[in-house]
């Protein structure tokens, strides 16, 4: 190997910026959070008890209210509160009421309304699932919308441009539960061939646990490999038409070489950022596609929570979806500053 | 003998659009010998990129509809295979072009570049690649090229770009060697400097070169031939001391009046030529420069309605003018006049 010490240094120390300005957007993050939660209710007037009584869940009555408010502390100054909240989070937290301590072990997000159970381990449990939807569903949307692109870009004006981008047009207009129901009447019910959608873990039976995920991946990757083809068509029209491109040819490059090497690769780069973005907001929740088959992941979990005021949920969920998105925005600055030599220096 | 490399024939490079024809070339022709320059000079749209593409087979793929003959050492390239078309360029005919910042891919190291268009055209390994690159970057004078190799194009200055540029296109030691405006968009300061370093490697490699270019004083040092076009079409073809002492077209008149030079004792005023080039779509019927020509009555009309053909004033110079021989002179001698009388007034007015 050549020595390339100077460009791996920079990438190195570009990583580690990044990292701390990762670290750092995280605590605004959960600032934010606990301001909408906490601060914002108390500077519209709201007391402590009235704020704890939103914390015991529905028709509670006034010794829990009082116990509750004493447990998370609502009496506290606010730095105090916030810190309480932060430690939860980071290293877990023991809550105080009279005689008895609860240790809620971190991430601690409080505990359920409905269940009295810790938060987080409840969303655990429906992590694998929003997982498996969005990453099957990037990784087919990623390379169908892609092609897709490239060969419209490169068949321009042509029979197979204008249906595949006539399709395109399809996918970005027509909404999920409109193409998810449509394919489970077909598909589940009229030609049972991925009947029952259930989630089963990829650890228990890899094939049924792709099998019952085949139809809400296609669906939720035909909505996205719609925008790609796009993104990518436009994306390649433009590079390909690049003095660069013209370089490469004079030198007597392949064409498929020209193409690949020279072209999509400048052109993916915008690609990236985008896709980097939708994963983080999908793993979050992709909320319709779950709720359309009725998969148990973060997306439904959030629906739940909103639908039975499930503050400490909501909170949980929020703060995780906001972690998913900024760990996103970091693993797309340095893809890019590894594709892009120009953004390391 | 002459050793001929390149033979251009009557070439036609036109492109249909929906707005009609684009006769971006119409009739082109010359010869360069090994070892020989030639440059190519006219206004933007005049055909002379367009020429150049077409000689390194780039129009494929585009709607270009390319006619006549282009031999390279004899062999046929117009109908070509693109296959082999492909296997000649960057091989025995390379490339160089005007931007060499968006001409060298943004995300690839200029040394990778180099040995790519080497590795094409040669069964070696990526070392010897690699480090045949690094070679070139030291005969086209990049200081450290072992380090400089793995730097992005951002990172070099314009110059070292063009330079870069240059080595790529030398690195697999071609017989045609095409400029496309190689210095247009450099620091004046550096251009002297390509110019020096492409007649340098001229003499090093013995290969044929053309410059193409807008600018004459580009083409007045490194030039053996010149050839003017305008509107797709030849006005004049000859020797560089031909074009320079003796030209005989009235739009490579407007060329020479609008240069500035130095070579001449008196200060000559810039006569710039009137108005702009024309579409290629609706070049104008007869002698296509007639609109801008302010010697175009002295033609009977002839200028508005007959394309002028190429007529040898000289052995071997080429002129596409109506004008008779005697009209000529006296336009020349007129202009010349011109040219003494204003300067001269400025002369006595900017001395104490």
């Amino acid at each position: 190997m050549r020595p390339r010490r100077a460009p791996a240094r920079t990438v190195v120390t570009f990583i580690i910026r990044r990292l701390i300005g990762t670290v750092f957007l995280l605590i605004v993050v959960s600032m934010i959070t606990f301001a909408i939660f906490f601060l914002i209710p108390k500077l519209a007037g709201q007391n402590a008890y009235q704020l704890a009584s939103e914390y015991v869940g529905r028709n509670p009555t006034r010794s829990a209210i009082l116990q509750v408010e004493a447990k998370l502390g609502l009496n506290d100054p606010i730095y105090l509160q916030y810190g309480r909240f932060l430690k939860g989070i980071v290293v877990g937290v023991h809550y105080r009421s009279g005689p008895s301590v609860t240790y809620c072990p971190p991430p601690c997000f409080g505990y359920s309304f409905r269940t009295g159970l810790p938060v987080w381990p409840q969303m655990v449990s429906d992590i694998p699932v929003t997982l498996s939807l969005a990453i099957g569903a990037s990784i087919l949307w990623l390379v169908g919308g892609v092609s897709i692109g490239v060969l419209s870009a490169l068949r321009r004006g042509t029979l197979f441009d204008r249906f595949s981008m006539g399709v395109a047009l399809a996918g970005v207009s027509l909404p999920i539960f409109f193409t998810g129901l449509i394919a489970l009447e077909l598909f589940s019910y009229k030609w049972p061939i991925f009947p029952n959608v259930q989630f089963v873990p990829f650890t228990q039976n890899p094939l049924l646990w792709a099998r019952n995920l085949v139809l809400p991946w296609i669906v939720l990757a035909f909505l996205y490999a719609a925008l790609y083809a796009r993104l990518t068509r436009a994306g390649m029209l433009e590079t390909m038409s690049e003095d660069y491109i013209r370089t490469a040819r004079a030198k007597g490059l392949r064409e498929r070489k020209v193409i690949f090497k020279h072209g999509l690769r400048a052109a993916l780069t915008p690609i990236v950022t985008i896709f980097g973005m939708d994963l983080g907001l999908l793993l979050g929740g992709a909320i319709i596609t779950e709720v359309t088959f009725s998969l148990h992941g973060l997306g439904l979990f959030t629906v739940e929570a909103v639908q039975n005021q499930d503050l400490p949920e909501i909170l949980g969920v929020t703060m995780l979806a906001a972690f998913f998105i900024v760990i996103a925005n970091l693993v797309v600055d340095i893809l890019y500053a590894v594709v892009d030599p120009r953004v390391r220096h | 003998m002459p050793d001929t490399l390149l033979d251009v024939e009557d070439l036609h490079i036109h492109f249909p659009t929906d707005d009609g024809l684009v006769k971006a070339v119409d009739g082109i022709s010359f010869r360069l010998d090994r070892g020989r320059t030639l440059g190519i000079v006219g206004e933007s749209g005049s055909g002379k990129s367009v020429t150049s593409l077409g000689i390194m087979g780039l129009h494929h793929g585009t709607s270009a509809r390319i006619t006549g003959h282009i031999k390279l050492d004899g062999e046929e390239l117009v109908g070509a295979t693109p296959a082999r078309i492909r296997e000649l360029r960057g091989s025995r005919m390379a490339m160089i072009f005007q931007d060499p910042l968006s001409s060298l891919h943004p995300f690839y190291t200029v040394g990778s570049q180099i040995a790519e268009a080497y590795l094409v055209h040669n069964d070696v390994s990526k070392k010897v690649a690699r480090a045949h690159a690094v070679d070139m970057l030291g005969r086209v004078g990049i200081p450290q090229p072992t380090t400089r190799a793995d730097d992005y194009p951002h990172q070099f200055s314009g110059g070292m770009r063009q330079r870069a540029m240059i080595a790529m296109a030398l690195s697999c030691d071609p017989e045609l060697l095409i400029a496309d405006e190689p210095t247009t968009a450099l620091d004046v300061t550096v251009q002297a400097q390509i110019l020096d370093l492409i007649w340098d490697l001229q003499q090093e490699y013995h290969s044929a070169v053309i410059i193409i270019t807008h600018d004459l004083g580009v083409v007045a040092e490194l030039s053996d031939d010149i050839l003017v076009m305008y509107a797709g079409r030849m006005a004049e073809y000859g020797t560089a001391e031909e074009i320079f002492d003796d030209p005989g077209h009235p739009y490579t008149w407007g060329l020479l009046g609008s240069m500035p030079r130095l070579d001449q004792e008196r200060l000559e005023r810039l006569l710039p030529i009137k108005g702009t080039p024309p579409s290629l779509i609706n070049v104008p019927a007869g002698c296509p420069f007639h609109p801008r020509c302010r010697y175009a009555e002295l033609t009977d009309g002839r200028a508005q309605t007959e394309i002028p053909a190429l007529r040898e004033v000289a052995p071997g110079h080429l002129v596409a003018c109506h004008l008779t021989s005697d009209q000529r002179r006296k336009a020349q001698a007129a202009l010349a006049e011109n040219a003494v009388e204003a300067p001269a007034a400025q002369l006595t007015q900017g001395e104490p």
